[in-house]
C-alpha cells in the first residue's frame, strides 16, 4: 500500500524528520490561501500514486501569486498517467545547495533490509543505480538488531555526504530505520534531502509503502489507504476480496492460484488473444466468490469473453461448478461466452454439474485459452 | 528415492485444531503420512483425528519423536510458529501459510543462518514424495512415484505440470512448491542441489515466475553444477511492471529486473529449453528420458 507523499511527510514529521511547511489544498482558492500563508517560492505537487509526477507536469514552483494561479489551473483535475488530480500539496520552495537520496528497502535476495544513500538525490534514482552503482552507499542490517548507529554513519560517510551534514543525514536515517520496522514498510525514501545554504537538512519528498500483509497490525496507516486512487474495478475487487489487475486486453480471466493464472494470461497471449485482467479467486473458492468473480469480469466493458480455469487442490471443482451455474442463471442473456476449465479435486463431478446451455467446457487448458481467445475474436469481427 | 521427506518422516502439525490444520492433517493421514502429534498452544491433551495434541511444539518433539513440522497458523502467529519450531532441532520445517509479513520473514530468515533446520515456504503448498509422504495441501491423487524432480514457486501451476507429466505415465521422485513469497526457506538452488544428488532422480522441472532473481541464480547453479537435465517453465510473461500479480513475490519491478524475458533468458543460457505452455515442458521432459 502506498502512502501519497502529504501522508508520509506528516509520518516522518511527527518521527522529528525536518520537512518544509505546507498544506493540503483541492481547489484553486485553497492553493491561493495556503501560498498566502507560506510565502514564495512554493512548490504545488499533485498527489497521486504515480512515479516521475515531476517531469509529467504534477509538479510545478510558484514565484508570484500569477504563477501558482497558473500552476494551481493546470495541475488540479489533470489526468497524470491515467489518474485524476483532486489533491495538491502546496508546500515552501527550498533554497537548497545539494539533493541527496536516502532511503531503506528489502534486499529479497539477501532477506535483509539494506540501507541506501547518495549524493546523487533529486534524479531517478533507479538510474543510478544502473548506470553509476558506486555512487550509492549501501550498508545490509540485521533485523533482529535493526540498524546501529555506526552502520549509519558508516553508510553516510561512505557516500560522502559533506561532512558539516554527515551526522544530520545519519540521523534521519537512524529515524527512517525505526520508522521503517515500526510501520511494516517495505520501502521508504526521501529523495531529495535537501541541504540549504544554512546547511540545513530537510526532506523535501517522502516516499512510505507498506506491506499489504502487514497491514492488520497498523490500523492507523490502513486508514490512509487512498480507495479512489486506483481503478474502479480495482477498488470493486479490493471491496471482494480479490487479487485483481486490470490489463488492456480483451478476454477475462479468472482462476484459482497466481502461478495458474498468470499461465493462464499467457497462453492467452501467446494464442494470439490479449488477457483483460488477472482474477486469483484464491484457495477453497466457495459458490458465492465464484458469483463474484463472473461479476467483477462481466463489469468490465472492455470483456468480450471469459475463461475460467480451476485447477483444484483444496478448491473443490463440484463447488465451482455448482457456483457458475447459479451466477450465470441469473441471467436472462448471458452477457460473454464462458468457457469453463476444470481440474483437480471432485474436477468429474464439478464436468457433470456443469450446465452446458451455460458453459462451454473444456478438457485442457490449452484448448480451453484456444476457445475463449476464438470466441473473442469472433466478438469483435 | 526421494528428498528431504519419506516414509520415515515423523510429522508435527502446528495449528492442527484449526480449520486447514484439521482439514489437511486429515488428508496427510490418508496419504500415508507419519502424522505424529499437534502442537497448538492451550489445546494441549485433545486429540485430533487420532492424533494427539501437545501445548508446545517441543513436547510434541520429545514425546513422538518427531523430526519434521508442518506449519498451519494464521500469517499474524505464524512468524512466531516458525520461530518455535526452529528452537527444536527439527529437520524440517513447512510453513503452508500465506500472508506472513515480509519483516517477520526477515527475522526468520536470520534465525534460520543460525540452526541446522531447512525451512520450505512460507505461502507454498509443502512437498511430497509420491506413495511416501506428503507434508501439506498438495492433492495426491495427481502425483505418481516415478524418476522426474519438481520445484516450483507456485502451488497451482506444480499441479498443472504434474497433471501433464503424470498423464504421459512420467512419476516423480519428490515434488516441492518453495513458495512465492519475496523471502523464503528453501530456494530453488537448494532443491536443484539436492536432486542433483538423488540418484533416482532423472530429470528436473521448475517452474518459476515473474519477481526476484532466483531464477537466473538457479541458472547459473545448473550450468555450474548439474549433470541431472532440467527443463524449465516461467509463468507472467505478459504481467505489466510494478503491479502485484497474486503472491506478494510476483512482481516486476519499475526498473526491469525480474522480468519472464531476463528468466528465460538466463535459463536458456544454461541449457535449459523453457516451455511456451506447461505441456511444452513435459515435452521436454519426455526427451530427457
Amino acid at each position: 500500500m502506498k502512502l501519497h507523499e502529504y501522508q508520509a511527510k506528516q509520518v516522518f514529521a511527527d518521527a522529528g524528520i525536518p520537512t518544509p511547511d505546507s498544506r493540503l489544498a483541492s481547489t484553486v482558492e485553497e492553493v491561493m490561501d495556503a501560498v498566502d500563508e507560506i510565502g514564495y517560492p512554493a512548490a504545488i505537487k499533485a498527489q497521486v500514486h504515480v512515479g516521475g509526477r515531476g517531469k509529467a507536469g504534477g509538479i510545478e514552483i510558484a514565484t508570484s501569486a500569477e504563477e501558482a494561479r497558473e500552476a494551481a489551473e493546470s495541475i488540479l483535475g489533470m489526468d497524470l498517467k491515467g489518474y485524476t488530480v483532486d489533491t495538491v500539496l502546496v508546500e515552501a520552495g527550498v533554497d537548497f545547495e545539494n539533493e541527496l537520496y536516502v532511503g531503506i528497502t528489502m534486499d529479497r535476495g539477501k532477506g535483509e533490509p539494506v540501507a541506501m544513500v547518495s549524493t546523487e538525490g533529486g534524479v531517478d534514482i533507479e538510474s543510478v543505480a544502473e548506470e553509476t552503482p558506486e555512487k550509492i552507499a549501501r550498508e545490509h542490517i540485521d533485523p533482529a538488531f535493526g540498524l546501529h548507529p555506526y552502520q549509519a554513519r558508516k553508510v553516510v560517510f561512505g557516500a560522502g555526504i559533506p561532512s558539516d551534514v554527515a551526522m544530520d543525514v545519519a540521523s534521519i536515517l537512524g529515524t527512517l530505520y525505526d520508522l521503517y520496522e515500526s510501520s511494516d514498510a517495505s520501502e521508504i525514501e526521501i529523495n531529495p534531502v535537501m541541504i540549504t545554504a544554512d546547511r540545513e537538512v530537510v526532506a523535501a519528498d517522502a516516499v512510505m509503502n507498506i506491506d499489504e500483509d502487514a497491514l492488520f497490525r497498523q490500523p492507523e496507516l490502513a486508514e490512509m489507504e487512498d480507495e479512489a486512487a486506483g481503478d474502479e474495478l480495482e477498488a470493486k475487487a479490493n471491496e471482494y476480496g480479490f487479487d485483481y489487475v486490470r490489463l488492456s486486453g480483451n478476454v477475462g480471466i479468472i482462476g484459482n492460484g497466481a502461478g495458474l493464472v498468470m499461465t493462464t494470461l499467457d497462453l492467452v497471449d501467446y494464442y494470439g488473444g490479449e488477457p483483460a485482467n488477472f482474477l486469483d479467486i484464491g484457495g477453497g473458492a466457495k459458490a458465492e466468490r465464484v458469483t463474484q468473480a463472473l461479476d467483477m469480469v462481466f463489469s468490465d466493458e472492455n470483456v468480450d469473453s471469459v475463461v475460467f480455469n480451476i485447477f483444484g487442490g483444496i478448491t473443490r471443482g463440484d463447488e465451482v461448478a455448482k457456483g457458475i451455474n447459479e451466477a450465470l442463471e441469473q441471467f436472462d442473456e448471458i452477457p460473454k461466452k464462458v468457457v469453463v476449465r476444470l481440474a483437480g479435486t471432485n474436477a468429474e463431478e464439478g464436468m457433470e454439474i456443469l450446465n452446458e446451455d451455460l458453459v462451454q467446457v473444456e478438457g485442457t487448458l490449452e484448448d480451453a485459452v484456444q476457445r475463449a481467445v476464438e470466441n473473442a475474436e469472433e466478438v469483435t469481427q | 528415492m526421494s528428498i528431504f521427506v519419506d516414509d520415515d518422516t515423523r510429522v508435527v502439525v502446528q495449528g492442527i485444531t484449526g480449520g486447514e490444520g484439521k482439514f489437511h492433517t486429515e488428508q496427510m493421514l490418508e496419504y500415508g503420512t507419519n502424522v505424529v502429534a499437534g502442537a497448538v498452544p492451550g489445546k494441549g491433551g485433545q486429540e485430533v483425528a487420532g492424533v494427539p495434541v501437545y501445548d508446545t511444539v517441543d513436547e510434541a518433539v520429545d514425546a513422538e519423536d518427531a523430526d519434521a513440522s508442518v506449519v498451519f497458523v494464521p500469517p499474524a502467529f505464524a512468524g512466531d510458529a516458525v520461530f518455535e519450531a526452529l528452537d527444536t532441532d527439527l529437520d524440517l520445517v513447512v510453513a503452508i501459510t500465506e500472508g506472513i509479513p515480509t519483516q517477520d520473514m526477515a527475522k526468520v530468515n536470520k534465525r534460520l543462518s543460525e540452526v541446522d533446520t531447512r525451512l520450505i515456504g512460507p505461502n507454498c503448498p509443502g512437498i511430497i514424495t509420491p506413495g511416501e509422504a506428503k507434508l501439506g495441501i498438495l492433492p495426491g491423487n495427481i502425483f505418481e512415484s516415478g524418476d522426474v524432480g519438481l520445484v516450483s514457486r507456485s502451488g497451482t501451476l506444480t499441479y498443472q505440470v504434474v497433471s501433464n507429466l503424470t498423464e504421459r505415465g512420467i512419476g516423480q521422485t519428490t515434488a516441492i512448491g518453495i513458495g512465492g513469497d519475496p523471502i523464503i526457506g528453501t530456494s530453488f538452488v537448494d532443491a536443484l542441489e539436492a536432486f542433483e544428488a538423488d540418484k533416482d532422480t532423472k530429470a528436473v522441472v521448475m517452474c518459476g515466475e515473474i519477481g526476484g532473481e532466483d531464477e537466473e541464480q538457479a541458472a547459473r547453479y545448473i550450468a555450474q553444477n548439474m549433470d541431472t537435465p532440467v527443463a524449465g517453465f516461467i509463468a507472467g510473461r505478459t504481467a505489466p511492471p510494478g503491479k502485484r500479480m497474486g503472491h506478494a513475490g510476483a512482481i516486476v519491478s519499475g526498473s526491469g529486473t525480474g522480468t519472464a524475458e531476463s528468466k528465460i533468458g538466463a535459463l536458456n543460457d544454461a541449457g535449459v529449453p523453457v516451455g511456451d505452455t506447461p505441456n511444452e515442458v513435459a515435452d521436454h521432459i519426455e526427451d530427457f528420458l
